[in-house]
């Protein structure tokens, strides 16, 4: 199972804004280890995001994405107390899934 | 003849503003590249396993650091940070985080310092506990004042020991820390190197660290950043958490006291 997320998520004037912090190596493939040996590859494919187990964003990420990514996004709806669970998925079948309750924004 | 001298003059004073502006201009866009990855600092991941290797059972003992004391009570980590380094009167010295953490550790927990000391740091392939539960305590004293008492004649002795290895001029390079970091203005290719004889540079530069630098991919302790700068210098690097790095420290953080404490940082 991967590393915990970080996931904070606040409702302001009807519309949730959600920050994720993934941990993740995110290795591209591309890169060599000091022996020469290629690193294979080690990425998030798949992340899902749900309130209150609707689903409001789904992405499919690639070796473009940094190591540790950070994903902000807005959905409409959400009220304080409610549930937003984000999950990903990687190339080594890894997965991790976190939950966080809303809160009010200051 | 006249206007060709006058030409000339133009001509060199033009690309000499032109570059003034420019640096004005990229010192604006470096402070809004911070702000904007600021909010996703990766070092709270690091802040959230500290947490967990905080409260988590290890060593021969299998005792949790939650009876560890950095100086406010047994087990008190919230604004600890602030004040440290301070005199401990258990072990009789002035300690760093780092070396008050390498107290609890073996003494608490039971783990041969050797095992520690030889590799306290991150790798790409092995992330350090210690480090992690650095970022942890650290992130505890966010947005508290610095306040590193120098009360103690222990403490003072420090700080001015401190302060004579900042000015000791040694190595192959004949380097201090202080020729690169007391006078303004001064930089390392991009990087602006802060002035820390003045308070205002030790204190943005203190509150700052420790920090996750993003060309490492790593979190980096303050017993990095100083043994980091002593291999610059070409200067053998220091014991961890010796007396040399915690008087250091010491002088550091205490011109940096009065400022707000806004660690863990994020650097390129």
């Amino acid at each position: 199972m991967g590393s915990p997320m970080k996931i904070r998520a606040a409702v302001k004037d009807g519309v949730t804004e959600v920050k994720v912090l993934m941990q993740h190596d995110m290795e591209t493939g591309l890169r060599k280890d000091a022996a020469g040996a290629v690193i294979p590859a080690w990425f998030i494919t798949e992340l899902t995001a749900k309130h209150n187990g609707r689903v409001v964003l789904e992405a499919q990420f690639g070796t473009a994405v940094s190591k540790n990514p950070y994903l902000v996004f807005r959905f409409k709806g959400g009220a304080k107390g409610d549930k937003v669970t984000v999950s990903w998925k990687d190339n080594k079948d890894d997965s991790r899934s976190d939950e966080v309750e809303i809160a009010e924004k200051a | 003849m006249k206007t060709s001298r006058m030409l000339l003059a133009l001509t060199l004073a033009a690309p000499l503003s032109v570059f003034a502006a420019d640096e004005d201009r990229s010192a604006e866009e470096i402070a809004k590249y911070r702000e904007m990855i600021s909010d996703g600092n990766p070092a709270e991941l690091d802040e959230m396993r500290g947490e967990e290797v905080w409260k988590t059972p290890a060593g021969s003992n299998k005792a949790t650091l939650e009876k560890c004391d950095l100086g406010k009570g047994p087990g008190v980590v919230k604004g600890a940070y602030a004040e440290l380094p301070r005199y401990f009167p258990d072990t009789k010295r002035v300690q760093d985080l780092e070396s008050r953490l390498l107290t609890c550790m073996t003494t608490l927990q039971g783990i041969p310092e050797a095992d520690i000391v030889k590799a306290p740091f991150s790798t790409e392939k092995k992330k350090s506990d210690i480090e992690a539960v650095v970022a942890y305590v650290a992130g505890q004293s966010r947005g508290m004042k610095m306040a590193v008492s120098l009360k103690h004649p222990k403490a003072k002795e420090a700080y001015e020991i401190g302060k004579r290895i900042f000015y000791y001029r040694a190595g192959p390079y004949d380097f201090a820390c202080a020729t690169c970091h007391s006078e303004n203005g001064r930089r390392i290719r991009l990087q602006d190197l802060p002035n820390l004889t003045t308070n205002i540079g030790a204190q943005r530069t203190y509150t700052v660290w420790p920090a996750y630098r993003v060309s490492q991919g790593l979190f980096r302790s303050f017993q990095w950043r100083l043994n980091d700068c002593f291999r610059q210098q070409r200067f053998p690097e220091p014991v961890y958490g010796s007396e040399l790095t915690v008087a250091l420290t010491m002088f550091l953080a205490a011109n940096a006291n009065d400022a707000k404490y806004d660690g863990p940082g994020l650097k390129r």
